[in-house]
């Protein structure tokens, strides 16, 4: 009995472990996004960027006062969707 | 009906309302006075956070400060709304699962340490004081106009109405109010620029607008602007006028010092689950987005108008005349803002018009000479007055410059009182009750928390009455101190093993570099003649004091680390701590110590 409890005790370790890899993965590729859709686009690249015309200004522009916002959205999203399914996959969600 | 009256009416009646819902769901217990009971919704919660987010700063000033500097200023857009993918990937489930009520008990707790919990106290008072300095500011400027007084007057009255209404709500309160707060200044923000971008462009959705065609010149609305903004002499609208470096350390210490402040991450502590806290910070944007999309259009917009009322043939023809000004009823915005002392004009070469123009510009000194023109003669414009005259500008209706009003005042008040909140619960809670009297009564505490708003407040007002720059700048200092002392605090101590002597000397030296830097550019304790830089000519490079703050948080992790490194690591318990909050099986309701 005392061996099955910390074999178990151990399990839910190295699943908490596994998790949380797949969490900080996760967080990492998001915030790539992240910086790229602002940082990126909307300022450090914008001029590799501005043959692309949008409406009287440049792809840079409209990322910069527009596009970065919705991405931001999509993200967040994306990232609470993934998230609470993941928390289930591993057991550790609310019961 | 006069528009003084319309303006009255309506202020008067989102007023009665928001304190109609503050009296109904007044404050009871201490729980409740801090955190609503935990029942809140995450949409209702995203749309309280949105108005407790969107303040003076991102309702009256953003808009002016992107319209007269153009694509730079996009760093505001940009940090504002990018601070919330942090703020819902690393940090809202966590501290929603360590399950406190405040950031600074957080803190102490990781960090088992009572001065790491004073010092994150005294680092949220400095950057919460800041903030509310810029609302003051705003509300000067809202209150100045409706009451058609001159913007000091307006600050005092404000200050008065702000306290009273802070102290009686109370979390529960102003979470419902300030729902109906969203309400009231999203429509004030929407309804106009979607006038204005139908006026203009023919598109109601301003956003897309921005992108469209003028329907005047036929010409791309963006490209027209640029155009007219090139010929008075200023830099393009959508160029990139300023320092590539700059730009990006000030949009960075937005984004992190959104996910550091104090008002809003409180608001995670409210929501049920830890899967909501990441829902919540999502819909928190998604309100705030409906907003943030709509600013870059009302700038560029309102730059056009008011560039086309002042060269009314174009910029070839002749500037408008005195006479035009005085009895034109397009031109009764400039008299009724001139009372308020943010907008002034002046015709220095007699000639019986105002040229507006840049006349720093090389080229356009040639022409001045030329056409015997003496200097620009607008000689006041304040950025901050911008949205709230843009309905008069583009001659809308009377009810939707009411709305407006009403509107400026909700984003104003709303954060106000969030700030005055986190400020008050900083000082009982954390300060009183957590380290010098720990067997305060309750009411006590309520007490000292309604004392430490009175304080905190009074400070405000004195130091709005001569800001350290428009509201939107004052409030970005603030998030640059957030950025350097908390951000990082809390971000070491979930995903990093960092011990007590490490997250203090790195909270320290982060809030103190910032602080100095921000002191020597903006005069100390913003006392304008004591500054020995300026932010045209700043101290390191080209980085403003408004952008240090991504800087100070770097200090902040640098030191941090290193400290740590060379002194004790963190005990058994306070590593299964840190395990705890990474997973979210287990979290209950919160706990008060």
């Amino acid at each position: 009995m005392a061996d099955q409890s910390t074999h178990h005790a151990h399990g839910a370790e190295e699943a908490g472990k596994a998790y949380w890899s797949a969490n900080l993965r996760l967080i990492f590729i998001s915030l790539i996004i992240w910086a790229l859709c602002s940082f990126g686009f909307g300022i450090l690249l914008r001029p590799m960027l501005s043959g692309i015309k949008v409406g009287g200004s440049d792809l840079g522009f409209w990322f910069a006062q527009q596009g970065s916002i919705i991405v931001f959205l999509a993200l967040i999203f994306f990232y609470a969707w993934r998230m609470n399914k993941l928390d289930r996959e591993y057991g550790v969600d609310e019961e | 009906m006069d528009q003084f009256t319309i303006n009255l009416l309506f202020v008067g009646a989102s007023f009665a309302l928001y304190i109609g819902i503050a009296i109904w769901a007044r404050a009871g217990s201490t729980s409740e006075f801090y955190a609503a009971g935990r029942g809140v919704h995450p949409v209702t919660n995203g749309m309280a956070t949105a108005a407790d987010w969107m303040s003076a700063a991102s309702f009256l000033s953003m808009a002016g400060l992107i319209a007269f500097t153009g694509y730079d200023n996009s760093a505001y857009l940009m940090g504002w709304t990018g601070g919330y993918v942090l703020l819902a990937l690393l940090l809202a489930p966590y501290l929603r699962k360590f399950g406190k009520f405040t950031v600074s008990e957080f803190i102490g707790d990781r960090f088992y340490s009572p001065t790491a919990r004073l010092v994150a106290v005294i680092c949220l008072i400095i950057a919460s004081t800041t903030y509310v300095i810029g609302q003051m500011t705003g509300v000067g400027v809202a209150f100045g106009r409706f009451l058609e007084v001159d913007s000091t007057t307006g600050l005092l009255i404000g200050a008065v109405i702000v306290f009273a209404y802070a102290v009686f709500g109370g979390m529960k309160g102003v979470t419902y109010t300030q729902v109906a707060q969203y309400i009231v200044l999203i429509l004030a923000y929407t309804i106009p620029a979607i006038f204005i971008s139908l006026q203009l462009t023919g598109n109601p959705i301003p956003g897309l607008g921005l992108f469209g065609t003028d329907q005047a010149s036929g010409e791309p609305l963006l490209a027209k602007l640029d155009q007219i903004v090139r010929e008075l002499g200023f830099g393009e609208y959508t160029a990139h006028n300023g320092d590539t470096l700059n730009m990006v350390l000030f949009t960075l210490s937005l984004m992190i010092g959104t996910a550091g402040l104090p008002h809003v991450i409180m608001r995670f502590f409210t929501v049920p689950k830890v899967s909501d806290a990441r829902w919540s910070a999502g819909w928190a944007l998604v309100f705030i987005a409906l907003l943030y999309l709509t600013a870059p259009a009302v700038g560029a917009m309102a730059r056009l108008n008011i560039t086309q009322q002042f060269w009314p043939e174009g910029t070839a023809g002749q500037a408008v005349s005195l006479e035009q000004i005085e009895n034109d009823p397009a031109y009764d915005w400039m008299a009724t803002w001139q009372q308020t002392g943010l907008l002034g004009w002046e015709d220095l070469n007699g000639d019986g018009r105002i040229q507006y123009y840049n006349d720093k510009s090389a080229a356009m000194q040639e022409k001045a000479t030329a056409e015997g023109w003496a200097g620009n003669e607008l000689t006041n414009f304040n950025n901050d007055i911008l949205v709230l005259a843009n309905p008069e500008i583009a001659h809308l209706p009377g009810w939707v410059i009411g709305l407006v009003a009403a509107g400026g005042l909700a984003a104003a008040l709303s954060t106000a009182a969030g700030l005055l909140l986190a400020i008050s619960s900083a000082v009982s809670h954390d300060l009183i009750k957590g380290q010098i009297n720990p067997s305060i009564s309750e009411k006590g505490e309520l007490m000292s928390a309604r004392v430490a708003m009175a304080v905190a407040i009074a400070v405000a007002t004195w130091l709005g009455m001569n800001p350290p720059g428009f509201a939107a700048q004052t409030v970005a200092l603030a998030f640059g101190l957030a950025a350097a002392s908390i951000f990082p605090a809390l971000m070491m101590g979930i995903f990093s093993k960092v011990n007590n002597k490490g997250a203090v000397a790195g909270m320290i030296s982060g809030l103190v570099v910032t602080l100095v830097y921000i002191f020597l550019h903006k005069g100390w304790f913003f006392i304008p003649d004591t500054a020995s830089y300026s932010d045209a000519d700043p101290l390191l490079g080209t980085i403003k004091s408004t952008s240090f703050g991504a800087v100070g948080a770097l200090v902040n992790f640098v030191v941090a680390f290193t400290v740590s490194a060379m002194t004790k690591p963190i005990p058994r318990e306070i590593s299964e701590l840190v395990e705890s909050v990474r997973i979210p099986r287990g979290a209950g309701a919160a706990q008060d110590h």
